[in-house]
């Protein structure tokens, strides 16, 4: 009976001490198997692409494979308000994209709320531009102000997407140089520049990767970046033009809440390691992108100063009040 | 000369076998309702970033073509467009099926795939440059009218009560607005409920408007789910060859039509092929027969698609602008290799470019044996599976499927409601046709009249960015055109038949 009793409570005892070091183990090995990597939106798309380039560096690093899955709708609300259902042991990330996470919940219920996405680490963004075709008459940032200042609305932008980064772009370019244009929305990117290309529009917001993919057939005015762009060092960004600009497209990875904290590190850091990279920093570079490293430490300061910017906008934009 | 000996890269015996396997799997991805040519590239894309470039490209252009292809035999046989540009397939195809000539309907989809696809693929090869210039001169206004245009094919299309497809469409058009809208960025007819967030996703519309009622009356019924012949004739290419002969105008314009509409980036394979199928039956001499099991029919619709695969690479690499979803997806993959499209793929890329054209056209070639291959197993397992067992496969795979387009239980919720609906509305006259149409072209419709009124009214002048291009007057009379067609052949008919006395007996 005495016997029983002490083998018992050994193995209670053995069981503490192995639970207790258990999520230790688990984030030193992790990860073990593959990580399930979910894009809110379809194929093809930036977040696709950029998502796909990371693949191959992560399974050299940790010699488990990446996979990328789509889960696309309501301009991301679909993927997001379904990820406080997934597992929380970091075997499955999700997309995280900005403005649109702080945006989309503002005001109404489109499913999810921000604080709902534990974003670990954003890892680049697509800087905004403003777009004109090759012949177009707008030489310079002034040339369009000057007509937009002429008549007032006149001056047509696409974009994509209502709310989205592009809508913000505009909004708050308008209120910078204090005129009135069009702002015209489209389904995604491809469409948008479809209509500049077309002459349906005058000038588009889009991204230097927009820039970077029709080279031959479109020059940008002005870029939305700290620095000008290596690909394109003749343009100007908004801040040497005198209007204060650094935004765009900023993409990362998020998990459910209460996914191990250890874990949400080792990810962390897996993914600082790709963005490392010398090979993956060129090919982000050669598509447009510009890399920014914000760590699971820095997220909720990165994350407050974002916030500011757009309930700014979203007051303009009649979002809130 | 170069050109020639580029193509001919395609023939390696590496690519050879990657394209064999590329159709191949293609076809069987595409046969399974739910699971899209979109899914199968987008799926194929990791694996192929290990290969040499041409290599990737020439398996993701066999994929894609084998299953935009392999869509035909779910479409013929249990009724179920696999994608949307296969639903004019089942007009025909499932009424064939039907009386027993599966087989024939099948051998038809592969000989009008395999012709579709040569002129797809031909006029990329020869022309892309020039017609890449058609997608730019599509603008917001264009796209409007153009899907007021497919809505007007209603009342060619519909079987029966004109009345009634106008309601089908209509009722299609309020599904459609479910969701978040693109433009405008509201939530509407949700209800509060996540499940309806992300709108209807025509895919899994398709397969519970087509697919549950089928299975519904599979149950409630006791004949067996399709006509079986005493004695097998085989493949019956050569009764398929002679149809395809006699129709050789018919395949050649439904061709023609997949490869322009295709260009049109959002338009897409389903437009296509349904202007093709209300070409053809507008052409024909025993128009009544269409919808009943006319072969034209299969003949005009699986042309125009696989047309679509060669004409939507068109805007995608001279312009980088993707034609067609699974485009999309290949474009996302050449910039991940490193490629940029653009004219650079025409000169500095060019072996690359014109090995993964030959690659298509090799894959488009091997669509003739292995889908008559595959075509045959497919009808055999069909009709030899006791209907006990093919009922629950069936409505499993709808369920697999639905849930694997974009990994939400919330369509599969949509697509049983929907399927339901759909078996409801039909006993009462309604067919899910005009349904789906509206809620394809709904968007298309509703983002085009927004974008063209923002335009219009920047330039201030509303009325004419709506009705001056002479493209969009084209589309005008065309529609027009297209609403009053059945009234004035009605009419016509009635006046020969009182000139001619009882001679008026329809060519057959």
């Amino acid at each position: 009976m005495r016997v029983t009793h002490s083998i018992a409570l050994a193995t209670g005892f053995g069981m503490a001490i192995v639970g207790s070091f258990t999520p230790l183990a688990a984030a030193d090995d992790f990860p073990s198997k593959d990580v399930q990597y979910v894009i809110p939106f379809g194929p093809g798309g930036e977040s696709d692409i950029s998502a796909r380039l990371q693949q191959k560096y992560f399974e050299e690093i940790t010699g488990e494979q990446l996979v990328v899955q789509y889960m696309p709708g309501g301009g991301g609300a679909v993927g997001w308000s379904q990820l406080s259902d997934m597992s929380n042991d970091g075997y499955r990330i999700m997309g995280s994209n900005l403005p649109h996470i702080i945006l989309k919940p503002m005001g109404k219920d489109v499913g999810f709320q921000t604080e709902d996405l534990n974003n670990f680490f954003y890892f680049h963004y697509s800087p905004d531009a403003i777009l004109v075709r090759n012949d177009s008459p707008y030489e310079t940032l002034d040339d369009l102000i000057q007509a937009a200042e002429q008549t007032p609305g006149a001056v047509t932008f696409s974009g994509s997407g209502t709310y989205s980064a592009n809508d913000v772009a505009n909004t708050r370019f308008q209120q910078l140089a204090d005129i009135t244009t069009t702002y015209i929305p489209f389904k995604g990117t491809g469409a948008a520049v479809t209509a500049l290309l077309g002459g349906q529009v005058q000038a588009e917001w889009g991204y230097t990767t927009v820039a970077a993919n029709h080279q031959d057939k479109v020059r940008m005015l002005a870029v939305a970046a700290e620095e000008r762009h290596p690909m394109f060092p003749d343009v100007p960004t908004f801040n040497e033009l005198g209007y204060d600009m650094v935004g765009g497209a900023y993409r990362g990875m998020a998990v459910p809440e209460g996914t191990p904290e250890e874990v949400q590190q080792e990810l962390s850091e897996i993914f600082q390691q790709i963005n490392e990279n010398p090979e993956f920093q060129q090919e982000m570079q050669d598509l447009g992108f510009v890399l920014m490293d914000v760590p699971l430490e820095e997220m909720d300061a990165f994350m407050a100063e974002r916030q500011e910017v757009y309930e700014a906008t979203a007051r303009e934009l009649g979002l809130i009040d | 000369m170069e050109i020639l000996s580029y193509t001919l890269g395609a023939l390696s015996p590496v690519n050879l076998g990657l394209a064999l396997l590329g159709v191949a799997s293609g076809i069987i991805i595409g046969a399974l309702p739910g699971l899209s040519a979109t899914m199968a590239v987008a799926v194929l894309v990791p694996v192929t970033f290990g290969m040499a470039p041409e290599s990737a490209l020439i398996m993701l252009g066999a994929i894609y073509t084998g299953a935009i292809y392999g869509g035909s035999y779910s479409a013929i046989l249990v009724n179920t467009p696999g994608t949307p540009s296969a639903i004019a397939t089942t007009f025909d195809g499932f009424p064939m099926a039907k009386r027993g000539d599966g087989d024939l309907a099948v051998t038809l989809s592969t000989l009008a795939s395999v012709a579709g696809g040569v002129v797809g693929v031909l006029a990329l090869l020869t022309l892309a440059p020039l017609l890449a210039q058609v997608a730019l001169s599509f603008g917001p206004v264009e796209y409007f009218w153009l899907a007021i245009f497919g809505l007007t094919l209603i009342s060619a299309l519909s079987e029966g009560s004109t009345l009634k497809g106008f309601m089908g469409a209509g009722f299609g058009l309020l599904l459609s607005t479910i969701g978040v809208a693109v433009v405008g960025g509201d939530t509407r007819y949700t209800f509060g409920s996540q499940v309806l967030l992300g709108g209807i996703e025509t895919v899994s519309a398709l397969i519970g408007l087509y697919c549950i009622p089928v299975l519904i009356d599979l149950v409630a019924t006791p004949e067996a789910h399709l006509k079986v012949d005493e004695e097998q004739r085989g493949i019956r290419l050569r009764e398929g060859l002679g149809h395809a002969w006699l129709g050789k105008l018919n395949l050649l314009r439904s061709a023609t039509i997949g490869t322009v509409v295709a260009i049109l980036p959002g338009a897409g394979g389903s437009i296509a092929s349904l202007v093709s199928y209300s070409e053809a039956r507008r052409a024909s001499r025993d128009a009544s027969s269409f919808g009943k099991g006319n072969p034209q029919g299969v003949l005009a619709t699986e042309s125009a698609n696989n047309a679509t695969v060669g004409g939507g690479f068109i805007p995608t690499l001279v312009l980088g602008i993707p034609g067609t979803p699974p485009d999309a997806v290949i474009l996302g993959a050449l910039l991940v290799q490193g490629f940029r499209t653009g004219p650079e793929l025409f000169t500095t890329n060019a072996s690359i470019t014109y090995t993964f054209i030959g690659g298509l056209f090799l894959a488009t070639c091997l669509l003739l044996p292995l889908g008559l291959l595959i075509g045959r197993y497919a009808f055999k397992s069909i009709i030899t599976i006791p209907k006990a067992l093919l009922v629950p496969t069936i409505a499993f795979m709808t369920v697999i499927g639905t849930y694997a387009i974009r990994n939400s239980v919330s369509d599969v919720v949509i697509m049983l409601t929907l399927g339901v609906v759909g078996w409801l509305l039909n006993r009462y006259g309604f067919r899910p046709s005009p349904i789906v149409l509206g809620l394809i072209l709904g968007p298309i419709a509703e983002q085009g009249f927004v974008q063209g009124f923002l335009m219009g009214r920047a330039s201030g002048a509303v009325v004419s960015t709506f009705f001056g291009g002479p493209i969009s007057l084209t589309i005008i009379a065309l529609s027009v055109l297209s609403v009053f067609y059945p009234m004035i052949k009605v009419r016509r008919a009635r006046r020969r038949g009182h000139d001619g006395g009882g001679s008026h007996q329809e060519v057959s």
